[in-house]
């Protein structure tokens, strides 16, 4: 995997040594809480309701053992022995002491980890496809062109005060596996009429208050183009973009003030301006770090012993079932660990969890780890003759939860249990709806279901995105739960319906439940999925499911 | 003009972080019920000044709804209530440093 370049490992000790000095100068009363919290959200340093959080950045989601390792001894040493894995491919500790940020930020520094631009106007964490790399689908890995665009973006002088916050998302396979088209900037790889590779670029997709599927600006961007093309994009929506109403300051909303048509027009512009000034030092980097992302040594081996384990041992079989993916080496398979045992808060890992993924990605998959968007680990380069000894492992480690893709694999963000900015609790919504159907004995027979729960409009739980989503809200001083039906984050993106008037919180899972049971009354077979079925009948069934129910068993 | 609905002054430790209430007399405690009960609003204004002057003790410092109690003022919102304890799926935060 990547190393970090002699720039960086100096970048980033020069930061934790500057900010190092602002928490002392902060404890001492030189500087003021005002003068102060730019400077700690710089460096991913919140404070939430209960405590600080530190947000910590894993680029595209790839993470070594040695990093997921020194994780488990930061969670240890200064937090209560746990992370919890966000939406954004980073991680998040929950009761860091300011003192101890320092010291923090020196131990993630020491494994080429760090915590800067996770907060703030800036380009944030570029996002990946968790399989990239690994995926039988994929056109080519993307993660040589997110590291070219992590090394761009971080402290681009001209890019760090931007009219809001701006994400990047690119996957390099047909599946979208990483919601580009909620993104501000989604990279699509394609190939073109005459086979060569480049990007559908997609702009001004976003979640949150005014949700958007981005738009296509341009249906094919050589792959040498990339680094010119996504900075004349930012370079217009830096002058564009609106800083005077932060509801109104995102690109998607200057797309659709100043309309596509315009928009491509000045970012072609600026395109032609920028390309000639890279002079080909983008693609002599690119070439270097592609080599860091070589494909590890791929064993041959038979895979006997699998195909007979699978037929043996019904529960490996369902976990094969639904855990696996298609690896693009026949005998191997991707691996998604569940951080979903029923019950448990989505995305949080335990020190003990972090250390068994790293002893298993270095003892079975090639010492590669990958965090999803979808708040799960994967180990994307499994032999499948290792198979059977990796999932006894993660079985004993409460890891082996076989339900990757169904009702109980559900996004939550953390809501009004930690987030500052919450209307209501997400965590404890997604723990139940889990429990309840893990006691329905009805997960694997529903079969794809994806939930996404978010404790406020700032959509970070995905929630229009969600097959079913659930956004808590604040209704006039109680818990309310507005749930949207048919939202898909694929490749073909789609924001959800709402269904009608929300729900108090004891009220949002026996909602759910009346949505799924008309579901599985209404499923032409068990092969038509939840959304499939969605489309076919449209929100109509669900919302007589929702609210007339009560007036039906009245009658 | 709406009418001044009884509050208390909370912030979070500068240190810790800690969910910390105003007492009447210029402490900072992790009990909500402790905490100054200040139904007039001249005087609360006054004393968020006095509470936001402790720069190197707390942050964020703000009035927060809450009514009379048996053992004290008790919060109105849920949010203040969860603030009071800390979250619900895990027992962290108060509710474990100081359970009763
Ligand atoms: S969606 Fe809202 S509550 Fe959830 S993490 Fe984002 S800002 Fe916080």
């Amino acid at each position: 995997m990547y190393s970090y370049s002699d720039f960086d490992e100096a970048f980033v000790r020069a930061r934790v040594a500057q900010f190092t000095d602002q928490v002392e100068r902060r404890l001492d009363g030189s500087l003021t809480e005002d003068e102060f919290r730019p400077l700690r959200l710089m460096n991913g340093l919140y404070l939430q309701l209960h405590a600080y959080m530190l947000r910590v950045a894993i680029p595209y989601g790839t993470i070594s053992p040695r990093q997921m390792r020194q994780l488990a001894l930061i969670a240890d040493t200064w937090d209560k022995g746990y992370g919890h894995f966000t939406t954004r491919q980073n991680i998040q500790f929950n009761w860091p002491k300011l003192p101890d940020v320092p010291a923090i930020l020196t131990a993630l520094a020491d494994v080429e980890m760090h915590a800067i631009q996770t907060s703030g106007n800036c380009v944030r964490n570029v996002t990946a496809d968790h399989f990239a790399g690994a995926a039988a689908d994929e056109i080519e890995d993307p993660r040589p062109y997110a590291e070219l665009l992590r090394q761009w973006s971080t402290d681009h002088p001209e890019f760090q005060f931007l009219p809001r916050k701006f994400k990047i998302a690119i996957t390099g396979a047909p599946n979208d596996r990483a919601v580009t088209k909620a993104h501000d900037i989604g990279l699509r790889m394609v190939k073109n009429a005459a086979g060569e590779v480049g990007f559908e670029v997609i702009v001004g997709g976003g979640l949150g208050r005014t949700p958007m599927v981005g738009m296509v600006v341009r249906d094919f961007l050589p792959v040498e183009d990339l680094l010119p093309y996504v900075e004349a994009v930012l370079s217009v929506y830096n002058v564009l973009g609106r800083r005077d109403n932060k509801y109104k300051a995102r690109i998607k909303i200057t797309l659709h003030e100043t309309g596509k048509a315009e928009i491509t027009r000045m970012v072609e512009e600026r395109f032609a301006e920028l390309k000639p000034l890279f002079g080909g030092n983008d693609q002599k980097l690119l070439a270097d770090i592609r080599e860091a992302f070589a494909l590890p040594a791929f064993r041959d081996a038979p895979t006997a012993a699998y195909d007979a384990f699978y037929k043996a041992d019904p529960v490996f079989r369902a976990w094969a079932d639904t855990n696996l993916a298609q690896h693009r080496n026949d005998q191997y398979a991707i691996v998604t660990v569940s951080i979903k045992a029923h019950g448990q808060t989505p995305g949080d890992a335990t020190s003990d969890q972090m250390r068994l993924l790293a002893d298993l990605a270095e003892t079975y998959g090639h010492a590669d780890l990958r965090i999803s968007h979808e708040q799960n680990v994967i180990l994307p380069h499994v032999h499948k003759s290792d198979l059977p000894a990796v999932h006894a492992a993660l079985v004993k480690a409460g890891l082996g939860t076989a339900n990757v893709g169904l009702i109980s694999d559900i996004i939550a963000c953390p809501g009004m249990d930690y987030c500052a900015l919450a209307t209501a609790r997400a965590i404890p919504v997604a723990q139940e709806i889990a429990t309840r159907f893990n006691d329905l004995k009805l997960e694997h027979d529903i079969g794809p279901l994806k939930i996404k729960i978010s404790g406020c409009i700032n959509a970070c739980g995905h929630h229009h995105v969600g097959h079913i989503g659930i956004l808590g809200l604040d209704r006039a001083g109680v818990e309310n739960y507005q749930i949207t039906l048919g939202g898909d984050g694929s490749e073909d993106a789609t924001i959800g319906e709402k269904t009608g008037p929300g729900f108090a919180y004891d009220q949002v899972v026996p909602a759910i439940e009346r949505i799924v049971l008309a579901y599985l009354d209404l499923r032409q077979s068990p092969e038509e999925t939840f959304l499939q079925a969605y489309r076919r009948v449209g929100v109509g069934p669900f919302k007589t499911a929702l609210y007339e129910a009560g007036e039906r068993d009245a009658a | 003009m709406s009418r001044f609905t009884p509050k208390v002054i909370t912030a979070n430790r500068l240190r810790e972080g800690d969910v910390v209430y105003f007492t009447a007399d210029d402490r900072w405690t992790p009990f909500h019920h402790e905490a100054e009960f200040l139904e007039d609003e001249a005087h609360a204004q006054l004393r968020l000044l006095d509470a936001a002057a402790q720069k190197l003790v707390i942050v964020g410092a703000y009035l927060a709804d809450a009514k009379a109690g048996a053992n004290g003022p008790e919060p109105t919102h849920f949010r203040e209530a969860f603030r009071t304890r800390g979250p619900s799926n895990y027992n962290h935060g108060k509710q474990a440093d100081h359970a009763l």
